[in-house]
């Protein structure tokens, strides 16, 4: 241990480096920092100090691979339009463990890691050539292990300057970014809160509902079938799913009298299994949609730009809602819902078939989370197996802030929710946007328990 | 297949200081929802609580290995407090919600690297329990027999851990035959009914809420002091694994909490070297060993839900104690 004493002071962490094992190279400890340009200059001045270090303690400075002895190897290659780029920085952290590359004359590098745990991978933009910049995912990228010991994890790299923007401009990106998040987030909590109103039941297995959307757009268009035909094939599929749902588990259960704390930890054990079943097929690792990478982007004013995928994002969503509303404003079928949803009983003594709306509310649940799901591939992007568990949170906060039980209310909640977690990150670490999101929840139910449009009488 | 390997991880998982530790997250589980009805789907929050508690204190505050584990508990204490005051007027599948919620806030607040000098960030923390470790009274050595064999460091936590789960055990067992056992079982079955008496119901759960809490803060400071504290330990899955525990054993019993960790960390270990190794043997079809290693959680799943739905009272738990009014 006594070789990083130096290193240690310089870190100022309490902790003792967890490892012992260091093979082939200079390994460096860096303080982890979200990414932004100030803080990127630190952690460069704090990585030249420490290669310093490295040198004085007589190891070669950096090297294009480390930590071979590793079982795990993280690598890539790094190239502008096929130009390889040599001598860019490449930093792996995690789990305990930092280690640093840069590129040879071919553009690649490759990374030994002790465990086969998620890691963040940065990319130091200064060591670009001049006018090229990573173009997707930023910077610094979290990667996850498949089932192979091996991952290979390439940036995309083109030219654009860095960080050009204004801070107003930033801001009216992350507006437009919040109304997009905001309007896939109120497809899956009008569902969410729709089965709610109807069977009085907070559904947490509605984010595997959002999670099957993908999949199944994934497994379609894996099977060949056409993007445009795999969308609306993926979206059936997920009514089909809540159809199966409703008709498999929850009439079943409704019809033996099951309590609702029950069936709500039934939905739990459900959100598990149907978790578990995708990480099983699908694994660990993070897959990708055809088009969700490299989406053009198109200039709107002065540096906003929005990409052509959250273009036809929000015009989908759009529609969908709209279509939605006169479906439930207008249709027989849409008031026999609100009807259930405002009062079951009275609804069947007025001659209204109760299940059938059921059986509807979650086929229309089930098809609006799956566009959801597909929509929000798309938009972080990348589909995993833990997505829908990673988003239910921010959908039943939707849910509450409108009122659960409520339509209209659970879309004006997605919209609150979704632009205060994208523009919040204006102003504190954007790691705690999703914070605050979940922070306004529960101060709602403090002063207004019954949500923005629901009715006291609800909370009971 | 290693029959041998098999069994030793099984045996194993019955005396680990993991389920130890799971057994009293799940106590204190019991007492919010077995025999309160709180629907606490946060108790990851908790141990994350008590678990950070005493790592930072005595990371960063530099306490001793006794004060460290009173910091614990106070801070899980404040912890329920702040819980408690916009929850506990709200029905049974609101606290569910705002919970789970928290619990999500307080895991992400870790992983946040604003305060990583304190709290490690996604990398946690370690060497908390240094103090802890210059206090064992066992000399270095091998310790146990067959399966069950620990090294000094190992044998000393897995001492304290059932030293703390027994005290608990005695407290909650005792503290559920006094009146005021019987004043929150009353809240459980018919919250008016109790508040007709004059009975201060939100103070009785307040209380309920800080007891139950300290105890799985405790557990969860048990939880991470054989190893390392980190946020993706507290998962929201953590708590479900704590829920189906406690559903298992019986949530309305004393005893239960820990019949049901047993079993699930026995299950665990049994079905996580029996599924890869049944892959291995082409057994599961065209399942990796990988593959099967995820089934074991989908077998957790199907448990909850037969559970909840064909015995909701728990292996050894009364029919007639538990009957999910709300």
């Amino acid at each position: 241990m006594k070789k990083f004493d130096v290193e240690d002071d310089v870190r100022e962490l309490p902790a003792a480096p967890s490892f012992s094992r260091v093979a082939g190279g200079t390994v460096e400890f860096v303080e982890r920092s979200r990414p932004g340009t100030l803080s990127r200059l630190a952690k460069a001045l704090l990585i030249s100090l420490l290669a310093v270090i490295g040198v004085f303690a007589g190891a070669p400075a950096f090297a294009d691979s480390v930590g071979e002895d590793y079982e795990n190897q993280i690598s890539g290659n790094v190239k502008n339009e096929g130009t390889p780029l040599e001598g860019v920085r490449i930093i792996v952290e995690g789990n305990g463990y930092t280690a640093e590359v840069t590129t040879d004359a071919e553009g690649k590098w490759s990374i030994g890691v002790p465990e086969a745990g998620p890691y963040d991978i940065s990319l130091v933009e200064d060591t670009l050539p001049e006018g090229v910049a990573v173009i997707e995912g930023g910077a610094t990228q979290s990667m996850e292990w498949g089932y192979s010991n091996r991952v290979v994890w390439n940036f995309f790299i083109g030219e654009g300057e860095r960080n050009p923007t204004s801070q107003f401009d930033q801001f009216l990106m992350r507006i437009f970014a919040g109304l997009n998040f905001g309007l896939l987030l109120g497809l899956a909590a009008i569902g969410l809160s729709l089965v709610f109103g109807t069977t009085a039941l907070p559904n947490f297995a509605h984010g595997e509902m959002v999670t099957a959307g993908a999949l199944f757009t994934l497994f379609l268009s894996a099977l060949g079938i056409p993007l445009l035909l795999a969308f609306p094939l993926a979206v059936a599929l997920s009514a089909g799913l809540g159809w199966a749902l409703d008709r498999g588990i929850w009439f079943p259960l409704r019809k033996r009298g099951v309590g609702i704390v029950q069936m709500m930890i039934v939905s739990i054990g459900l959100s598990l299994t149907l978790r578990y079943v995708t990480q099983a097929f699908l694994g660990g690792g993070t897959e990708q949609l055809p088009g969700a990478l490299g989406s053009a982007e198109i200039n709107l004013f002065r540096t906003v730009s929005l990409s052509v995928n959250d273009i036809f994002s929000m015009g989908i969503s759009l529609l969908v809602l709209v279509g939605f509303a006169f479906w439930l404003l207008r249709s027989k079928m849409g008031k026999a819902t609100r009807a259930v949803s405002d009062n079951a009983g009275l609804a069947a003594a007025s001659g209204i078939d109760v299940d059938r709306v059921i059986r509807v509310v979650w086929i229309l649940a089930g098809g609006l989370a799956g566009l959801a799901g597909i929509l929000w591939a798309y938009f972080r992007p990348g589909l995993k197996w833990d997505m829908g568990e990673k988003i239910l949170l921010f959908i039943f906060a939707a849910g509450v802030l409108g009122g659960l039980g409520t339509a209209f209310g659970a879309l004006v909640g997605a919209m609150i929710v979704g632009l205060l977690i994208e523009t919040s990150a204006q102003f504190i670490p954007s790691d705690l946007k999703y914070v605050g999101a979940l922070v306004v929840m529960i101060v709602v139910l403090l002063f207004r328990p019954q949500g923005i449009l629901g009715r006291r009488e609800r909370i009971g | 297949m290693d029959w041998n390997s098999l069994l030793v991880n099984t045996a194993q998982a019955l005396f680990s200081p993991v389920t130890v530790a799971f057994a009293m997250a799940a106590l204190g589980l019991a007492v919010h929802f077995g025999f309160v009805g709180l629907l606490n789907f946060g108790i990851a929050g908790f141990m994350a609580v008590g678990a950070y508690g005493y790592a930072i204190s005595s990371l960063t505050f530099g306490f001793p290995w006794w004060a460290a584990f009173l910091a614990s508990m106070v801070a899980s204490a404040l912890f329920a407090l702040l819980m408690g005051i916009p929850t506990l007027q709200l029905r049974g599948d609101y606290l569910a919600i705002v919970t789970i919620a928290a619990a999500e806030i307080i895991r992400l607040l870790l992983l946040s690297t604003t305060w990583i000098k304190t709290t490690g960030s996604a990398d946690g923390l370690v060497a908390y329990a240094d103090d802890f470790r210059s206090v064992n009274p066992f000399p270095p050595g091998a310790y146990g027999f067959g399966p069950w064999s620990y090294t000094a460091n190992q044998f000393w936590v897995l001492t304290l851990s059932l030293v703390m789960l027994a005290v608990c055990l005695l407290f909650v067992w005792r503290l559920v035959k006094s009146p005021w056992g019987r004043v929150v079982k009353g809240i459980r079955e018919d919250e008016d009914a109790v508040r007709a008496l004059g009975k201060n119901v939100f103070a009785y759960k307040m209380q309920a809420l800080v007891v139950g809490g300290v105890i799985a803060g405790l557990g969860g400071a048990l939880y991470v002091m054989p190893t390392s504290a980190n946020p993706m330990l507290f998962a929201t899955s953590l708590t479900f694994f704590v829920w189906t525990a406690l559903l298992l054993g019986g949530a309305a019993t004393v005893f239960g909490p820990l019949l049901g960790a047993v079993i699930f960390w026995v299950l665990q270990a049994f079905l996580g070297s029996l599924l890869p190794a049944l892959a291995d043997l082409g057994v599961l079809g065209a399942l990796s060993s990988a593959q099967a290693g995820s089934l074991r959680f989908v077998l957790v799943g199907i448990l909850l839900i037969v559970l909840v739905v064909i015995r909701p009272q728990g292996l050894v738990g009364d029919k007639r104690e538990l009957t999910f009014v709300k």
